[in-house]
């Protein structure tokens, strides 16, 4: 079926009517796009979709029980956000985010088993336990990144690779409305724009960086804008068409050589920022709740399914089952699988490199390690 | 044309030796291996058009264009962010700061998005980049552009960091650390640009590259052992010249890596000589030096010294300007022969 997404967009409006010249203008314009929904690409969005929310109530629980330690942050309320992105994408893309990375780590191919024995700090981790919940890797996604910030010079200089290497593909580099105002965002904005490197450039603006709203911690909240020179667009982050329809347009022009462009994702969070933040103290629990009740984003896709008769109760209830049982599997592996042996400690220190000794605690302690 | 005194060469037929300063080795190793891999390429604040500030990369943008030497922003952060990614993304990049202080900026991508990133990824993601720049004292540059970060970064584990003295050090730890898989921290010298050391025909071959975190003994004595690292390197061959006059044989230790520093070799000359004296351009808190003594002190090498290790190091304040005070902040020659007097009790 198709649905209709509205986007806030600078620049957009002249590119659509095929203007050559890109014009510079304070004003933005709003477009509307169709988006077509076939009943394979609906069950599968439900199915990853619902997938990152349960995997992500699960780590809840076992970060509860301590059986998850140290920062967890979870993603759930922001899953169109990550599979539209995925829908929009050649897995042959590249992407690149900050720490609240455990829906992304799943939409770029990792599996539940190993993002949860990650998060438990266990062998069958994706980084063998020793990266965390802020480090975990995989083919053309690169993490997973603990400073603010930091992941987008990283995707900038991703997207500097796939220009070099002529490979036709393009880098995505989220961060989050917290992240915005950091001042290397805009050293990315400046080097990207000026090479015109294929990179998206993201904000999810769940609205609150840490405790700090955004009205407290930006002069602009139009986090779209703040690219000034480079095209912006705002879309509805809890709605996975849209999503996906903006990121198509936006790969589409990076592809074409056009540059970067800058996105703005209007997602929430329902969770705190981590697990050691309740996240009542500087929004109420009224406001989740109608978040929760009016703009979920899996019951929106779900609902739009059913009401347009292209899946049954059944049918999706049936992908719900199977779906706990895939994370609890994963939990159950995450919990007994064994802790990284301790001769692992010092390895993966230099890549392709002869073994060579490390210190350990005390001078009489020499410790191996291997690339 | 200074030329230093380079005194029993341990390798290389000297008859072959043609004169090369410590810039050219550099831009001619750069060159070679841009030629001999497509996946090198050069970024930094000028080092293109302007051939570089230091005209390092004198005529690299000519021969390779636009796409392989990259003129940057003064926007570190950006660039080293940029260059990192690159790197994860299958390119080898050369970052250039144009002098080390200004990594400063950037210093959280070269530690916690380029050191670490390997481990971290548990061997999925190795990052091949070099960091490379003139590092330390230079002449009446003053306090904000004369640190030395030796120390520093060779306090961080997933990094290499190395500091050549001369020319052939130059040409081949560049060229090893272009194509060690791993970040690698270059620390040039800006006085030591202009210097020209007679390289011979091996060290001119195009695979000639000096390992990584091998130390070379520069002048073989049996007294006291000296060891240093980037330009103090030459002080201290110009101290034992002197000392040689009054009947001490110092042993001089090019480290040429600081990380991982060649303890073996730090030990069998303490272990021959039974005294030490460390040299550096850097500040002595928590510095090289004092990493050198910590290391002799837990190994075998403490129970062949006849009297306590020193450090001699830069005097530990910012660097002044006026030229009185900016040759009293660093250690002169006669601050090595005294410290080796001291440490001898003579």
């Amino acid at each position: 079926f198709s649905w209709t997404c509205l986007f806030y967009t600078t620049h957009f409006y002249h590119t659509l009517l095929n203007k050559p010249e890109m014009q510079y203008e304070m004003e933005t314009s709003s477009s509307n796009l169709s988006a077509v929904l076939t009943r394979e690409q609906g069950l599968q969005y439900y199915r990853t979709m619902q997938t990152m929310r349960r995997m992500e109530l699960k780590a809840d629980q076992l970060y509860k029980q301590k059986i998850i330690r140290g920062f967890c942050h979870l993603y759930d309320g922001q899953e169109a956000c990550a599979m539209g992105i995925e829908a929009g994408i050649n897995p042959t893309d590249h992407l690149i985010t900050a720490y609240r990375a455990h829906g992304y780590t799943f939409t770029r191919g990792v599996s539940v088993r190993e993002i949860m024995a990650e998060l438990t700090g266990r062998r069958g981790g994706v980084a063998k336990g020793k990266g965390g919940s802020m480090h975990m890797y995989a083919k053309h996604f690169y993490g997973g990144n603990g400073i603010v910030g930091a992941q987008v010079p990283l995707g900038a200089g991703v997207a500097l690779a796939c220009q070099y290497q002529g490979n036709n593909q393009v880098c995505v580099a989220l961060y989050g409305d917290g992240a915005a105002n950091q001042g290397q965002i805009f050293e990315s904005f400046n080097m990207a724009a000026l090479w015109k490197l294929p990179c998206i450039f993201i904000c999810e603006n769940n609205k609150f960086g840490m405790g700090t709203s955004v009205e407290r911690s930006s002069a602009s909240t139009d986090y779209f804008k703040r690219g000034d020179y480079i095209p912006g667009i705002k879309v509805d982050g809890m709605d996975v068409l849209c999503v996906r329809e903006a990121i198509k347009f936006a790969a589409d022009y990076c592809r074409a050589g056009k540059g970067p462009i800058v996105m703005e994702l209007e997602t929430y969070r329902y969770h705190g920022h981590s697990m050691s933040d309740p996240g009542v103290s500087y929004r109420s629990r009224e406001e989740i709740q109608e978040v929760r009740s009016k703009s979920d984003p899996i019951t929106m896709l779900k609902e739009r399914m059913l009401s347009n008769n292209m899946a049954s109760v059944e049918e999706i209830k049936e992908i719900d089952v199977d779906i706990r049982k895939v994370i609890e599997d994963a939990a159950q592996f995450a919990i007994s699988d064994p802790e990284p042996p301790l001769d692992e400690l010092c390895n993966h220190i230099f890549a392709n490199d002869l073994p060579m000794e490390v210190r350990g605690t005390n001078p009489w302690v020499k410790l191996k390690s291997v690339s | 044309w200074k030329f230093l005194p380079s005194p029993q060469r341990n390798s290389g037929a000297l008859l072959a030796g043609r004169p090369v300063n410590v810039r050219d080795a550099l831009n001619q190793a750069m060159d070679e291996e841009l030629e001999r891999d497509e996946r090198v390429f050069l970024l930094g604040e000028e080092v293109a058009q302007y051939d570089g500030a230091y005209k390092v990369s004198r005529g690299l943008w000519k021969k390779y264009g636009d796409k392989r030497i990259i003129d940057t922003p003064i926007t570190e952060m950006g660039f080293a962010g940029i260059a990192v990614g690159a790197a994860f993304a299958g390119l080898r990049p050369i970052c250039e700061f144009m002098t080390w202080n200004f990594s400063m900026q950037a210093i959280d991508q070269v530690i916690n998005s380029a050191a670490k990133t390997y481990y971290m990824s548990a061997g999925a993601q190795p990052v091949p980049i070099v960091f490379r720049g003139p590092n330390g004292s230079s002449a009446g540059v003053a306090a904000q552009h004369s640190q030395c970060f030796a120390a520093w970064y060779g306090h961080c584990p997933g990094l290499k960091v190395v500091s050549p003295w001369n020319s052939e050090d130059a040409r081949g730890l560049l060229k090893a650390a272009i194509r060690d898989d791993n970040p690698v921290v270059f620390l040039e010298n800006e006085l030591m640009y202009g210097v020209p050391f007679d390289l011979s025909e091996d060290v001119l071959q195009k695979d000639f590259v000096v390992p990584i975190g091998k130390a070379k003994v520069e002048r073989r004595g049996t007294h006291i052992t000296l060891v240093s690292h980037s330009r103090c390197v030459g002080f201290c061959l110009d101290a034992a010249s002197v000392l040689a006059k009054e009947g001490v044989e110092c042993e001089v230790v090019n480290l040429r890596t600081i990380r991982p520093l060649d303890v073996d070799t730090i030990e069998a000359s303490v272990m021959k000589t039974g005294h030490l004296v460390t040299v550096e351009g850097g500040w002595p808190q928590y510095g090289v030096g004092a990493e050198i003594c910590a290391r002799v002190m837990e190994g075998p090498a403490f129970n062949y010294l006849d009297a306590p290790a020193v450090r001699v190091t830069g005097v530990d304040i910012p660097m002044p300007y006026a030229k009185i005070l900016e040759d009293h902040s660093v250690p002169q020659i006669k601050d090595i022969i005294f410290s080796v007097k001291k440490v001898l009790n003579m």
